[in-house]
């Protein structure tokens, strides 16, 4: 028997499978399928303390071996995070979940990291400081090492659950981002959010997305994410949580080989709604072929 | 939703640009007129929405049309070729509304999910009225399926090769006590502005089609609805153009 569990901070994850932000809703459209309590955690939609509607449409376009979304952090608003969709979550996943929280201001990140941090069913704070699909917030906090280690100086102060700060991609030194969060008290990072990218309808000549730009995630994205897991599991010794691209039980290892303790499955579970369970069914096979016991072993094992 | 896997039986072409294919396995998931499976095509990351046009238990058929990348390459596959799709999605019409002489409006590609609601409701003995509407002759499907099912039909094209010479809404006249309709949104607009009540089926570009990633939301006066899961259908009263 191999041994497929994780430890982030403390807590203990069956496995390194979690859902990522966005692309798992509130876990319901899933538990139809398969039963969602296999999963290591699940990380739900990226939650602001107001409502939003997002983007105009169309806010997704298709690329070669991934897609762009423009979502635009649609959700319902922290209150109704709270006062409905956890407790229906809780209806169907027994486990702690990671609280992914968005905002447009620091005192916004401040409150609705305070308020989800008194959820029992939270075991993870991951705040994204890189959507880049919203104007004026968002990515910018997660651009500059000072504004993104005074988001987690200042969530941190109010919060008592391990905080992992959700880096962006869109920048030329991700390890500096990463260690200057490190050093302002973060307890892990979570990396990567989506690449800033666009099509072009070429009949129209119109930028497809109403947004014009979208962020890119899917296999496209895989080996940028697989090197900045690797920058930052140089520079810091908080774990990581790694992300971008992953969609197969390989991906997973090679994303720990790299440095992350955990793994989280984004657009992968959008074209195959059955993506994270397959993957986590077939973890242990490919430990046994490759001769891994404990996977914990081989965290940062390729460096 | 169910993901299953189902077998090309035939795939032919059928009007202009448009081709029929029918596809065997489970698709017991599918419970009303109106909802559209997602199917994933060897090569593409993202699965294409297409309305069923006629189900039973183990067999779908769809038709639809080749505007792009994805739906050439799939007037291209032959019988015997498996796809894998994402069955009963979305939420159909509400039969249970038509009353005695519904009205079905479809639109170029949306007149598939037409037939399976005209096949529902005359099964239920209504009288089922059909408008098509095309741009011109060559891309007419479906006059005599609508009318072999029982449903007078009426055509209506652009530039009046046949039918009536116009769009959807100069063939309405008549006494209905309902409109389902399913087209593009000029269409579904004008038909709308010519009805009291109905259920109007609308089209998004969808990320994941089953709910999950909000990438097909519009705005409705109950709220913000997912065209994937709330929708496509829409009764007329909730929607904001
Ligand atoms: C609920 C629903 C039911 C549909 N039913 C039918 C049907 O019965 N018959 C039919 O011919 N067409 C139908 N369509 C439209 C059909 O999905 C598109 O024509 C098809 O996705 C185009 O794919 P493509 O690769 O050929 O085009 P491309 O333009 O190359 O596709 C690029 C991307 O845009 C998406 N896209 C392009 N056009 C549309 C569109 N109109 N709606 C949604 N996504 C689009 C594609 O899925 C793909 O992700 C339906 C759409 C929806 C949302
Ligand atoms: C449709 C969609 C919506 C997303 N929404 C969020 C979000 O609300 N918050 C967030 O931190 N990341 C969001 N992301 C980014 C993903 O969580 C993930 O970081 C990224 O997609 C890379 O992983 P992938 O390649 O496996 O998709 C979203 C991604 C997609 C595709
Ligand atoms: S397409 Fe993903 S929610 Fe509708």
């Amino acid at each position: 028997m191999v041994d497929t569990k994780v430890t982030l901070s403390g807590l203990t994850l069956d496995n390194p499978v979690i859902p990522a932000s966005g692309t798992f809703g509130f876990g319901y459209e899933f538990a139809e399928i398969y039963d969602i309590d296999i999963l290591g955690s699940l990380s739900f939609k990226g939650t602001t303390r107001e409502p939003r509607f997002g983007n105009p449409t169309p806010r997704i376009a298709e690329c070669p071996s991934g897609m762009l979304n423009a979502v635009g952090l649609q959700n319902p608003g922290i209150d109704k995070v709270i006062e409905e969709e956890l407790p229906k979550l809780r209806q169907v996943f027994h486990k702690p979940v990671v609280a992914n929280i968005s905002g447009f201001s620091i005192d916004e990140y401040v409150e609705c990291c305070g308020r989800i941090d008194q959820e029992e069913q939270v075991g993870i704070i991951e705040v994204n400081i890189s959507c880049p699909n919203v104007h004026n917030g968002g990515m910018s906090f997660g651009t500059s090492p000072e504004s993104a280690a005074e988001v987690t100086r200042q969530v941190k102060a109010v919060t008592t659950k391990p905080v992992y700060m959700k880096l962006s991609p869109n920048v030329t030194d991700i390890a500096a981002i990463a260690q200057a969060c490190e050093e302002a008290g973060a307890d892990g990072i979570s990396l990567i959010n989506t690449l800033m990218g666009m099509r072009i309808d070429l009949r129209r000549r119109v930028p497809v997305l109403k947004n014009v730009t979208g962020g890119l995630s899917g296999p496209a994205v895989l080996p940028v994410a697989l090197r900045m897991v690797w920058q930052v599991y140089e520079a810091v010794s908080v774990p990581i949580i790694g992300m971008g691209g992953v969609s197969t039980a390989r991906d997973v290892i090679e994303m720990m080989l790299a440095g992350a303790t955990a793994v989280e499955v984004g657009a992968a579970n959008l074209k195959n709604p059955l993506a994270a369970k397959e993957i986590i069914e077939k973890l242990p096979p490919l430990m046994e072929e490759l001769g891994i016991g404990r996977l914990s072993d081989i965290i940062g094992g390729a460096h | 939703m169910e993901k299953r896997e189902f077998e090309v039986s035939s795939n032919e072409l059928i009007a202009s640009n448009t081709w029929k294919m029918n596809l065997l396995g489970d698709a017991r998931s599918i419970t009303r007129p109106g909802q559209f499976v997602n199917i994933e095509l060897p090569g593409f990351f993202l699965r294409r929405p297409i309305s069923v046009c006629a189900w039973r238990d183990w067999e779908v058929t769809i038709i639809y049309k080749v505007v792009g990348q994805g739906t050439s390459y799939m007037s291209r596959l032959e019988p015997g070729v498996k796809l894998d799709l994402l069955c009963g999605l979305g939420n159909g019409y509400d039969v249970t509304k038509a009353g005695e002489r519904p009205l079905l409006v479809g639109g170029g590609a949306g007149v598939p999910p037409m037939y399976a609601l005209a096949e529902w409701l005359i099964r239920d003995g209504r009288q089922v009225t059909v408008i098509e509407g095309f741009n011109t002759a060559g891309e007419v499907f479906y006059e005599r399926e609508f009318a072999d099912l029982g449903a007078s039909v009426r055509i209506t094209t652009a530039d009046g090769s046949v039918g009536t010479r116009g769009f959807v809404t100069d063939a309405m006249d008549g006494d209905f006590t309902y409109v389902y309709a399913c087209g593009p949104e000029p269409m579904l607009r004008a038909v709308y502005d010519r009805c009291a009540d109905g259920q109007f089926s609308f089209e998004e570009r969808m990320g994941c089609g089953f709910g999950a990633c909000m990438g097909c939301t519009c705005e409705t006066k109950y709220g913000y609805k997912r065209i994937c899961r709330d929708g496509p259908v829409l009764e007329r009263g909730e929607i904001v153009w």
